[in-house]
């Protein structure tokens, strides 16, 4: 389990009483209190990862709840992806147009779009998308779990929460976000599509065929594959910080928030550096 | 080197230290768990401080004390919720520290474990509850499991609710739901974390029945952490009241009584 033993108390790194009334120390205290809390929870989630590698590789493989995960992840958030998905494809046309227009490249919407999308706007939406929707789901559905004994119930019954809780989610995680990706790459150029045929009506096989020209299976791949690591950093993050839950319903609050804000900030530092590694992978 | 536990085992037995008594039939009793030297600290703050405990196959203790005083903790020490800091555990004669996950595992699987709240799995219904050791450690057939979990349940006095969420159940129907899913792989070790806390009497009264029941129909050793004076006295055969992260006294009810430690009579004089 991860134990909260494991914590610098904060009494131990705390100004002494004589020492109180100096900014300087207390600043400092501050100061190195935020970096072990900074690197304790890296160690933390570091330690969780190993474990939950580990339990992986073992029997059962957990196939029953990795499906009930697939649909739970999966079927539910497509609602949600798909209506995202739409709205930056009509956003995106509405916008593009005007610019486009304006410098008589009006023939480039279509690509515009489509390659927008593709390439950037509709993975990157899919992951903040899931990560709002699934992370804080699973922060606080293991948080309550855990203030309410039903991990230790869990381990006490000879089960691996690791495995069972944790591998489950990630792994679901994982294959899903490239699928929810198509569907919102999908619904944003048929969005995208209707938006400029409104203006002006074109129709769909030239937009698309517009829209494709000049792009490669690589350029639809990558971006769309790159959505795997978004669902590892979501399914880790929520696992790890639900499975951490301290305090009761406060702390599944927390949980939930905390699961939230630092998944979608690892998945646009995660974005980041992806499509550089993928800019140099697939020039 | 470290003793094997076989040999702690016989070396408690034949020293006669333990404080385990001879059952009725005058057989040896086989210590199904014994506890030695057991630290546990969270930060600065001492939970146990060397506690020495032995129960018996076919025995029920019942563990008193404060709150705080370390009672759960103990529970979580023996399934292995929680690392001791020091001392020894031993469950059937083997060590249980520093035992690898799925040797672990495996000797939970002799173990059940009744949570203070009961704690179900509040997504599953009370059926897929008690079902869900089987499912996972059975090679049980869906109508077998299916009866089995149906038996269960009667043996509780919950046979009509298989189709309902915790959220839908008392305090005390969760209690019980709990106790059939502990019993589910038949354990040789019970352990009841306050089964009859924050029910009223005559639901504690009905749980106290249950588990005197349940003691007669499984020869179980049983560890019943209580701060219910009535409760322990009417379920347990023996007593342990933990005061300052230590046992400070362990023997029968009469021995308890005749105490003339000044805790044990406080202890005894509010719960009267």
């Amino acid at each position: 389990m991860i134990s909260p033993d494991t914590r610098i108390p904060r009494s131990s790194i705390s100004p002494l009483p004589g020492q109180a009334s100096s900014p300087i120390p207390s600043a400092l205290g501050f100061v190195w209190n935020s970096i072990n809390l900074f690197l304790e929870w890296f160690g933390d989630i570091g330690i969780f990862a190993w474990q939950v590698m580990r339990s992986a590789v073992r029997r059962p493989f957990e196939g029953r709840e990795l499906i009930r995960q697939l649909d739970e992840i999966g079927s539910r958030s497509l609602p949600l992806v798909a209506l995202a998905g739409s709205a930056i494809g009509a956003v995106l046309a509405l916008e593009t147009r005007s610019s486009l227009v304006r410098f008589g490249a009006k023939s480039m919407l279509p690509a515009a779009i489509v390659f927008s999308i593709i390439h950037e706007t509709g993975p990157v939406v899919t992951g903040l998308v899931v990560s709002g929707r699934v992370g804080a789901g699973i922060g606080a559905e293991l948080g309550s779990m855990k203030v309410t004994e039903q991990i230790d119930a869990i381990e006490a019954s000879g089960v691996n929460p690791y495995k069972f809780l944790a591998f489950t989610r990630i792994m679901a995680c994982i294959l899903v976000l490239p699928l929810l990706t198509l569907a919102a790459d999908f619904c944003g150029v048929v969005i995208g599509w209707v938006a400029n045929t409104l203006a002006e009506p074109i129709s769909f096989q030239k937009f698309i065929n517009q829209g494709l020209a000049g792009t490669s299976f690589s350029d639809f791949l990558a971006p769309t594959f790159r959505t795997a690591v978004f669902g590892l950093i979501i399914g880790m993050i929520g696992c790890f910080q639900g499975m951490r839950t301290q305090g009761g319903t406060a702390g599944v609050g927390r949980s939930a928030t905390s699961s939230v804000v630092i998944s979608s900030l690892f998945v646009i530092l995660a974005d980041v550096i992806l499509v550089k590694i993928i800019l140099v992978f697939f020039p | 080197m470290m003793p094997s536990g076989q040999e702690v085992l016989q070396s408690v037995d034949e020293s006669g230290s333990s404080p385990s008594p001879e059952n009725t039939a005058g057989e040896k009793a086989v210590s199904a768990i014994v506890l030695r030297g057991l630290h546990k600290s969270f930060a600065s703050q001492i939970v146990l401080d060397g506690v020495d405990l032995t129960v018996s196959s076919g025995e029920t203790l019942a563990v008193l004390g404060r709150s705080g005083t370390g009672k759960s903790v103990l529970l979580k020490l023996i399934i292995g919720l929680q690392q001791p800091d020091s001392g020894s555990i031993l469950i059937h004669g083997q060590e249980i520290a520093g035992l690898p996950l799925d040797a672990m595992n495996e000797l939970r699987k002799k173990m059940g474990f009744l949570f203070q709240h009961a704690a179900l799995y509040d997504s599953l219904t009370v059926e897929q509850n008690v079902a869900f050791p089987l499912k996972r450690h059975t090679k049980m057939t869906e109508s077998e499991q299916s009866e089995r979990v149906k038996g269960l349940l009667h043996g509780v006095g919950m046979e009509g609710d298989l189709k309902k969420m915790p959220s839908e159940l008392s305090g005390g129907m969760q209690k019980r739901v709990g106790l059939a899913r502990a019993l589910a792989l038949e354990p040789a070790i019970l352990l009841l974390d306050e089964p009859t806390a924050g029910l009223d009497p005559i639901t504690s009264g009905e749980i106290d029945e249950l588990i005197l029941k349940l003691q007669e129909e499984h020869d179980m050793a049983s560890i019943v952490v209580t701060h219910d004076l009535h409760s322990a006295k009417t379920i347990a055969d023996r007593l342990a009241l933990l005061h300052r992260g230590n046992v400070l006294i362990d023997g029968s009810f009469e021995e308890l009584e005749k105490s003339h430690d000044e805790f044990v009579a406080e202890f005894l004089k509010r719960d009267s």
